[in-house]
């Protein structure tokens, strides 16, 4: 009896320990998006946690907050995790994302879409007018299949090659007209570099097997070699080609020759000196002010095309509104306001990074007059591409660097059987027929 | 007859007061026992089981027969049963078995050299040596200090132009320890052994202050050297330790995530040093595939359970 009894309060404690637990893990479940669409009140905001971005969101919201008493905006910085894509994912499930987060990456918003988690800005009167006014016809590349926009694009890093201009001029290389525009210049001029002793390596990307890695090496390079083609395009991996082939081949001989390190590193090596270039977007400019004399050039191809036509990586983070969000009325409004022509020139003011509007060297003149070392980015962002916004985005791209890895950096495979293989892969993935 | 007669007087005795008794107290004896107050101090750590262990891991096994993926609160999306195909495309999968077999290669170095290097030092440190406070502490600074930070100072001892390199010479191995497919995961083990070497020392210091001098008196007598004292006397007096030792090796071991990820760069180099957690996080967080990462998980579950199992059945053979 008394065995029973024990039993049947531990099921009990059991069963409201569960009830608990489940309730706790549950959410506070959907909002209506037909009443939250035109919702106002309170709303907060989450932006990227460097220092400038910082500076621009906290400018930008207490300007807002001064004229919309009635609709206060709380800005934070995104939480500290691995990635900020792995933070905002567990926010989307755990339904305490933000209404709007100024640090999305296109790669992501598949998989945000998937959960569920994001709110067509189509929604919004004027919505898709409002983008492609501001990005023009490039905004199209944002779409997602269903036609809808989920994300606004919002700013872009065009990823060229940084040098240091100290190390090059050790190296008795020209410091005003550097020769990196064809492979066999670049791998001419970082071989010098190295066998120097002005560098201990030309070039340093990370060599991390992280999905996002592959942003920085391979496919700016590859975006400029093929004229602006995207990893994946209708449905199709398009790097299993001469392109993908031709850049493929460049980095190997990089770190094949040991120009490009392959170690994990600790810190920037560019900024610490370890290496002479590096392939990074302006964002970076802040942290190699005072630190690296530097200069920029566009990327190098095999021929060597014209600065005009050099297609890049855009390395783009954009804006989405995020389900959870009740007063989306106001977050539209909001977000309209935080990327106006105004707030736009100050987030390139403040940041120097590229707000992904129409004809940014005309409106903001006099800022690239003033800066004109930017002036090269602002010429690139007319030529930048994007990840493929496909489902199963991530997987992706971790599949391809699985498989760069392999042959690329550690030169276990020839490169283009791993192209071969990774495109295989990939054609299995964009279709839904590769998932685990 | 008077100890039949005793309970039943206590019976008839408590039928009175019971008829009276409010039925909620009734009820509450019914259900909590007699001694409620017992129940309601061990409901949180209940609690604390369920919601934090019991629970999720349910949810794991769940997910494992689903097609699952997180969705935001309050969206409805189908998750049919499919059996065991996400084990299946586990062991399917090749990075999966590469993971599997560097974890081996792991626990084959670090649970051994972390047993016996752990008992040497502990005895070491548990003999009358100058400066023994100092050797102590010393030990267990890698343990206390964040992972981090201290991989930080390996990859700067193990890089190609490193300290251990300059050391070895010719003898450095090409390429670098960790982007060498050889040498990645033993760096790793080795990194990680050294790392928790205060730790276990801590927890056989404890346990050789149990075992009686009387023995090592005794052993002396006999004229036993210190290597013989340390294998009959020693190491049969902390056995218990040692199995505890064992078990959390294995354990901590098969949770490996820190190392890889940041030592060798994800895994590397060509995942030779990607453990299943590391799969775990990239598949169930990174790609939102948490149905085959929850397989996988499961699937690691039952492994150190069969380690633990087996060792336990050794242990009690023994003793």
């Amino acid at each position: 009896m008394t065995k029973s009894r024990t039993w049947f309060a531990a099921a009990l404690t059991l069963t409201v320990a569960v009830a608990l637990a489940v309730a706790a893990c549950g959410g506070g479940g959907g909002v209506s998006a037909s009443t939250a669409t035109s919702a106002y009140g309170p709303i907060s905001i989450w932006y990227s946690n460097n220092a400038q971005e910082v500076a621009w969101g906290e400018q930008m919201v207490a300007s807002w907050n001064k004229l919309h008493p009635g609709q206060q905006v709380t800005g934070e910085q995104i939480p500290s995790g691995q990635s900020s894509e792995e933070v905002i994912g567990a926010a989307i499930t755990a339904g305490t994302e933000p209404c709007l987060i100024y640090n999305t990456s296109p790669a992501s918003v598949p998989d945000f879409e998937k959960q569920g988690g994001l709110v067509p800005l189509n929604d919004f009167p004027g919505g898709a007018a409002y983008i492609e006014a501001r990005t023009g016809p490039g905004a199209s590349v944002y779409k997602s299949p269903d036609g809808k926009y989920y994300q606004l694009p919002w700013k872009s890093n065009p990823v060229m090659i940084f040098y240091n201009k100290k190390e090059f001029a050790k190296a008795g290389i020209s410091t005003t007209n550097p020769p990196l525009r064809t492979y066999s210049q670049f791998l001419a001029t970082a071989k010098k570099l190295v066998s120097s002793g002005a560098a201990k390596y030309a070039i340093y990307p990370s060599p991390s097997s992280e999905f996002f890695e592959a942003w920085y090496d391979f496919y700016p390079l590859y975006a400029a070699e093929s004229g602006g083609q995207e990893l994946v395009e209708n449905n199709k991996a398009t790097f299993d080609s001469a392109a993908g082939q031709a850049v493929a081949g460049f980095w190997r001989q990089l770190y094949a020759r040991n120009l490009a390190g392959d170690e994990s590193y600790n810190g920037d090596p560019f900024a610490d000196g370890t290496a002479a270039m590096a392939i990074v977007g302006p964002w970076a400019i802040a942290d190699y002010q005072g630190v690296v004399d530097w200069g920029v050039v566009p990327l190098p191809t095999s021929q060597g095309n014209s600065l005009d036509t050099i297609a890049t990586f855009s390395d783009a983070k954009n804006v989405a509104m995020y389900a959870s969000c009740k007063n989306r009325g106001t977050a539209w409004n909001f977000l309209k306001y935080s990327t106006s022509l105004a707030e736009d020139g100050k987030l390139l003011d403040m940041t120097g990074q590229m707000p992904m509007r129409q004809g940014i060297q005309q409106l903001y003149a006099s800022y690239f007059k003033a800066n004109p070392a930017y002036k090269e980015f602002a010429a690139e962002a007319a030529h930048v591409i994007e990840v493929p916004i496909v489902p199963n985005s991530v997987e992706i791209w971790q599949a391809f660097r699985n498989d760069w890895s392999e042959s690329v950096i550690f030169g276990q495979e020839r490169p283009g059987q791993a192209l071969a293989a990774a495109a295989s892969q990939i054609n299995q993935l964009v279709t839904g027929n590769g998932e685990p | 007859m008077t100890s039949a007669a005793a309970p039943g007087k206590h019976r008839s005795g408590a039928t009175e007061p019971m008829a009276t008794e409010p039925m909620v107290r009734r009820f509450g004896r019914a259900v909590l026992g007699r001694q409620p107050i017992g129940m309601i101090f061990g409901a949180p750590y209940l609690l604390f089981i369920v919601v934090l262990f019991a629970y999720p891991l349910g949810l794991a096994v769940y997910m494992s027969f689903h097609r699952y993926f997180f969705t935001a609160p309050g969206v409805s999306v189908p998750r049919p049963f499919v059996g065991l195909s996400n084990y299946a495309a586990v062991f399917s999968d090749p990075a999966v078995r590469q993971s599997f077999l560097n974890l081996l290669i792991f626990l084959v170095i670090n649970v051994p050299f972390t047993v016996v290097l752990s008992l040497l030092l502990a005895t070491a440190l548990n003999a009358a040596i100058p400066f023994r406070a100092f050797f102590r502490t010393s030990f267990l600074a890698p343990y206390v200090t964040a992972s981090v930070a201290m991989i930080g100072v390996w990859l700067f001892m193990f890089s190609s132009g490193g300290i251990v390199n300059s050391a070895l010479g010719p003898l450095a191995p090409v390429p670098s320890w960790l982007v060498n497919q050889k040498w990645a995961m033993p760096s790793i083990a080795i990194y990680v052994t050294w790392k928790g070497l205060g730790f276990y020392i801590l927890l056989y210091l404890a346990a050789l202050q149990a075992v009686p001098k009387e023995l090592y008196e005794a052993a002396v007598m006999d004229g036993a050297s210190w290597w013989h004292r340390l294998l009959s006397v020693t190491v049969p007096g902390v056995r218990q330790v040692t199995t505890l030792v064992t078990l959390l090796a294995v354990i901590t071991g098969a949770n490996l995530f820190t190392e890889p990820y940041l030592l060798t760069g994800g895994g590397g180099p060509n995942g030779k040093s990607a453990s299943p957690v590391l799969l775990i996080y990239q598949t169930g967080i990174e790609q939102n595939h948490p149905d085959f990462a929850s397989a996988l998980g499961i699937i690691l579950v039952i492994g150190v359970l069969l380690i633990a199992g087996i060792q336990q059945l050794v242990q009690r053979r023994q003793a």
